[in-house]
C-alpha cells in the first residue's frame, strides 16, 4: 500500500503497485508495474478504473485513507482488461452492487462477459457528459486503443485526462510524476507503445488528431500504468505521434537464433557489414533478448534482419515465436532480409521471406543460406548482405 | 444497405466505406458489405469478415 498522492485538488491517485511482476501477459516488466485508480471527492465521489483482483484489498485500504469506500456514489470504467476490472466485483459488494458503473458500449458488454452478472451500467460515448458539483467528466470512446471498450475520461475545470492504458508504463517505484523522473521514463513508454499499441498506429494518428482539434487544455495526463504526466504532458503526446507514424530510422535490427553456432556467425557477419556503412545495428539473440525487448528496438527500425536454422524442415519455434509476435504488432516501413544455416533441407530462410511479404515489408534480398557451417566465403556472403542492407536504408533515408 | 458490426464494436457503413476508421484500406463509399474482398479485415481490430453480424 502507498499512501493515496492528492494530485489535484481532492483527487487521489489510490491505485496499487505491483512490484513483483516480471511476466505482463508474455511481455517482460523488469521493474513491475502499478495498477492506478483514481478517486475524485466532492459533491459526489467518483472512482474511475480499479485494479487487479488479488490488489482489491489494497484498493479498498487505500481508498479508506481518504473517504469510507461505501461513499464511493459512481464508478467509472475506462478500460475492461483484468488489470483494471478484476476488483471490480469486490468494489461493488462493498460500496453497493447497484452504484452506476459509467463505461461504453463495448466496456458495459465485456464486463458482462468477464464477471458473468449484470452491473447497473451506465452507458456513455464521445461527447456525453457527466456534470458533478462544480466539475464535468466528459468521455471520448478510444475504440481499439487498445480494446474495444476502451475509453478516455476528461475532468473539463481541471484539465486532466484520464486516459486509461494510453500513455502508460510498466513502472513501479517510489516515485509517481514525470517531473520526478524525467527522460528516464521514455524507453519504459516506448517500450509500452511498441508492445501493446503499434499495430493502432493509424488509430492513434487519428486520435491525436481528433484531440488537436478538440482544442483541450490538458493540464495532467493520468494513465492506468506507470507515471502521471503533470509537468509536460505534451512530452509524451509528441512521443506517440512520432511512434504511431512509424518513420523508420538509420538503425538494422538482427534477429536471430542458433542451434550450432553457424546462424550466429552469419548474424555477426551482417552486423559487421552494416557497421561498414555507419548505419546503427542491434544483434539481438532471441534466447537471451525477450520478444517485447526485440519489439521495443524495431519499433524506429528502418530494416530488420531474421536468422534461423532450419529445424525438421522449419523455421526454429523461437524464430516462430518471435516472428508471430513482431507480425501481430504489425510493424510498417520497414526493409528486411533473412539468413540461416542449414544441415539438408533449408526450408527456413523461404519460410522467413513468405511472413516478410505477408507483413508488406521490402524483402531487398533472397537471402542467404548456408548448407552446415559457413566459411569464409559465406560469411563473405553475410557480410555483402549487411551491406546491401545498409546502402538500401541510406538510399530510403537520405541525410538532408 | 445494410450495414454490419463487428465483435469489436466497429459498424461498416456501405455509405461510408472505410475511410473515417483512420485506415484507409481503399474500400469506397457504396460499397455493399458482400462486395467486399474476401481477404477485408475490420480496419479497426484486424478481425475477418465472418466476425461481422447484420445490424438490424
Amino acid at each position: 500500500m502507498y499512501k493515496p498522492i492528492e494530485i489535484a485538488d481532492g483527487i487521489y491517485s489510490v491505485g496499487c503497485r505491483d512490484w513483483d511482476i516480471r511476466d505482463f501477459h508474455g511481455y517482460s516488466t523488469y521493474e513491475g508495474t502499478t495498477y492506478n485508480a483514481f478517486l475524485i471527492t466532492g459533491e459526489k465521489n467518483i472512482l474511475i478504473d480499479t485494479v487487479k483482483e488479488k490488489f482489491g484489498d489494497e484498493l479498498l485500504a487505500n481508498i479508506s485513507r481518504i473517504i469510507d469506500p461505501k461513499e464511493i456514489d459512481i464508478v467509472i470504467s475506462n478500460h475492461t482488461e483484468m488489470d483494471h476490472s478484476g476488483a471490480i466485483p469486490k468494489l461493488m459488494r462493498k460500496i453497493g452492487k447497484d452504484k452506476p458503473i459509467y463505461c461504453s458500449k463495448m466496456g458495459a458488454k465485456n464486463l458482462k462477459l468477464h464477471f458473468n452478472r449484470e452491473f447497473n451500467f451506465k452507458v456513455v460515448g464521445t461527447g456525453d457528459e457527466l456534470k458533478i458539483g462544480k466539475r464535468t467528466f466528459s468521455f471520448l470512446e478510444t475504440r481499439m486503443l487498445h480494446w474495444p471498450d476502451s475509453m478516455f475520461t476528461y475532468l473539463v475545470e481541471d484539465g486532466i485526462l484520464f486516459s486509461s492504458d494510453a500513455f502508460g508504463q510498466h513502472y513501479a517505484g517510489d516515485i509517481f510524476f514525470d517531473d520526478e523522473i524525467g527522460e528516464e521514463i521514455i524507453p519504459h513508454a516506448r517500450k509500452y507503445y511498441a508492445n501493446i499499441l503499434l499495430h493502432f498506429s493509424p488509430r492513434v494518428q487519428a486520435l491525436l488528431k481528433d484531440v488537436a482539434e478538440m482544442n483541450l487544455t490538458i493540464n495532467m495526463i493520468c494513465p492506468d500504468h506507470g507515471i502521471l504526466w503533470r509537468d509536460n504532458p505534451s512530452r509524451i503526446i509528441e512521443a506517440y505521434d512520432k511512434w504511431s507514424r512509424q518513420e523508420p530510422e538509420r538503425k538494422v535490427v538482427v534477429i536471430f537464433d542458433s542451434m550450432w553456432e553457424s546462424t550466429t556467425k552469419m548474424a555477426r557477419s551482417i552486423t559487421s557489414g552494416i557497421e561498414s556503412e555507419d548505419v546503427n545495428v542491434r544483434l539481438m539473440n532471441t534466447r537471451k533478448w525477450h520478444r517485447s525487448d526485440i519489439m521495443t528496438e524495431i519499433i524506429d527500425a528502418g530494416a530488420i534482419a531474421v536468422g534461423s536454422p532450419t529445424l525438421n524442415n522449419s523455421v526454429f519455434p523461437v524464430i516462430a515465436d518471435v516472428m508471430t509476435y513482431i507480425k501481430g504488432l504489425r510493424p510498417q516501413n520497414k526493409i528486411a532480409a533473412a539468413f540461416g544455416s542449414y544441415g539438408w533441407s533449408g526450408e527456413a530462410v523461404k519460410i522467413l521471406n513468405k511472413e516478410f511479404a505477408e507483413m508488406k515489408l521490402d524483402i531487398i534480398d533472397d537471402g542467404v543460406k548456408v548448407q552446415y557451417v559457413p566459411d569464409e566465403k559465406d560469411l563473405d556472403r553475410c557480410f555483402d548482405l549487411g551491406v546491401k542492407i545498409a546502402k538500401a536504408l541510406k538510399e530510403k533515408l537520405p541525410k538532408i | 444497405m445494410d450495414k454490419y458490426e463487428c465483435v469489436c464494436g466497429y459498424v461498416y457503413d456501405p455509405a461510408i466505406g472505410d475511410a473515417d476508421t483512420g485506415v484507409d484500406a481503399g474500400v469506397d463509399a457504396g460499397t455493399a458489405f458482400a462486395d467486399l474482398p474476401e481477404d477485408w479485415v475490420c480496419p479497426l481490430c484486424g478481425a475477418s469478415k465472418d466476425n461481422f453480424e447484420k445490424v438490424d
